[in-house]
């Protein structure tokens, strides 16, 4: 218990360390926040103008994206806030860093967590929440118990796949010893095409997202439900079921720390 | 030197791939819900992405030579001041050499493969000879416009010290106006006169849009001049700009 509470200090310790690095230059903080604010809002601003001149896609309409876009940007910054430190993981265990972090006495998922805490994201995170607050106004959904229910869910589930997905690319580091591109469509790839109902994609992509990589159980089949297309109550908790994805991804690493072969010099 | 990582060049390739694919079927959703609005034939449309997926070294924005930028925090740049060489010109053609190479590497996979795929997702054949040369053109002065516009954020990173914020500020605007989210013919037609006179839309839009032949003769005009005024207007901006930062600057670090 001790060690768990010492363990959050520290976290908290390396994040204001990392705030503080970055205060050093402001002007490119504020220009970096602005930025982040900038790239998600951009992608926003097409899905609007795409709903401009189409005024549905595969039956859904403008709100109802909105809604679905706003959860999965809002999923996807909480995950890269707190799990981002893996993204540049490739660079730590190439430089052997990692090294480093194993001799300490301390768990090492909290110390990569903890070496890289990215506050420009903040600017993401901000436009996530406004997204979201609108999305959640404009839905036109009447929010009774079971309908915010079901939104909490969808938060949590895709933050922890989102995080799941951060470990894997991180873990795969230990065996490529470089960050492989091609997880970039399951995290970023994912936020981007996640803006609208997996659905619309066709088939193979539903069957794939649902039994692969679980991104339409905390995003369409809820979705489903909110919009009230379906009444069954049992895909108001798919979301939670999204979860288990972490457990392979944990397995991954805790196989890929143990394996590791320090390669820095 | 992209071929000495095999693995991470295939690696982008097949990224690279299933991004465009995700891409023409998220379109192929809105072309079924309402073909009529569509802006652009759908081949058209799937040469556009392919295309973009193919020649994307050449202009994503935020492909940038991390190798300046960090010369410019470390202070490692003092070494390319001593040279006697002007350090605009030679970080420009390292740019240009840089981008052409990996789009080099990338492109004829990507190509080859998006060349089977059944019409209208796959990569159509040029709408006539002249499109396809006027393609070749317009391909390579949408590259010297992109890295010009390179250029003036590694000058302004002088003033900055630190530029990754600079960097994604004009990373999120260049994408978004020159194309790369949504071809600009999607915007509404207001919004689309005023995008096509900006110096974004010189960068990927002309070339890829020129292919399928989904510009008329006098608009092709109009966006190759458009093209070689930015080109000038944006590199004697830089020089000007590049001049003023190599008398002001001060090195730090040792």
């Amino acid at each position: 218990m001790n060690k768990k509470k010492s363990s959050i200090k520290l976290y908290i310790h390396y994040i204001s360390i990392n705030i503080r690095c970055m205060m050093q230059y402001k002007s490119s903080f504020f220009l970096n926040v602005t930025g982040q604010f900038l790239v998600s809002f951009t992608v926003f601003l097409s899905m609007f103008f795409m709903f401009k001149r189409f005024s549905s896609v595969e039956g859904f309409t403008y709100s109802e994206v909105l809604l679905c876009f706003s959860t999965i940007l809002l999923d996807f910054s909480l995950a890269e806030m707190f799990a981002r430190g893996f993204d540049s993981f490739s660079v730590m265990v190439r430089g052997g860093d990692f090294d480093r972090i194993l001799v300490r006495p301390r768990g090492e998922i909290m110390q990569v967590l903890g070496s890289k805490f990215e506050l420009t994201r903040i600017g993401r995170m901000l436009q996530a929440i406004m997204m979201f607050i609108y999305g959640i106004m404009a839905s036109g959904i009447t929010w009774n118990f079971s309908g915010i229910l079901t939104i909490v869910f969808m938060i949590i589930g895709g933050t922890v796949v989102f995080s799941a997905l951060f470990l894997i690319y991180a873990s795969i580091c230990f065996f490529t010893l470089d960050g492989l591109e091609f997880m970039n469509i399951f995290t970023d790839g994912a936020k981007e095409f996640g803006q609208y109902p997996t659905a619309i994609y066709g088939k193979k992509i539903l069957l794939f997202t649902t039994f692969v990589i679980p991104y339409s159980l905390f995003q369409y089949y809820p979705l489903l439900f909110l919009t009230g297309r379906s009444g069954n109550i049992l895909l108001m908790f798919l979301p939670l079921g999204a979860c288990w994805f972490i457990i392979p991804a944990l397995m991954l690493w805790k196989f890929g720390v143990r394996h590791y072969k320090s390669s820095g010099s | 030197m992209g071929l000495q990582y095999r693995a991470a060049a295939l690696a982008g390739i097949v990224t690279q791939f299933a991004w465009g694919f995700l891409e023409i079927l998220m379109f192929r959703a809105f072309y079924r819900a309402d073909a009529s609005a569509f802006p652009m034939d759908f081949s058209a449309l799937s040469s556009y992405i392919w295309l973009q997926q193919s020649f994307l070294a050449l202009f994503a924005a935020w492909m940038m030579e991390n190798d300046i930028m960090d010369s410019i925090v470390t202070g490692n740049i003092s070494y390319e001041l001593c040279r006697p060489i002007s350090i605009y010109n030679m970080w420009y053609t390292r740019s240009i050499a840089n981008r052409l190479a990996r789009a080099f590497l990338r492109c004829f996979p990507i190509l080859a493969v998006a060349v089977f795929i059944p019409n209208p997702y796959g990569i159509a054949a040029p709408a006539s000879l002249l499109h396809f040369l006027l393609f070749l053109i317009t391909l390579i002065l949408g590259l010297a416009v992109t890295v010009s516009f390179c250029m003036l954020i590694y000058v302004l990173a002088f003033f900055t010290v630190s530029a990754q914020g600079l960097r994604i500020v004009f990373t999120s605007v260049v994408e978004f106006f020159t194309g790369g989210l949504i071809p600009l013919p999607f915007f509404p037609e207001k919004m689309q006169r005023v995008m096509e006179l900006l110096p974004f839309a010189s960068m990927q839009n002309v070339a890829l849009r020129i292919y399928s032949g989904s510009m008329g003769g006098y608009e092709m005009k109009k966006a190759v001049i458009i093209q070689v005024f930015w080109l000038v207007a944006v590199t004697a901006a830089g020089k000007l700009l590049c001049h003023v930062a190599e008398k002001r600057i001060v090195v730090q670090g040792g």
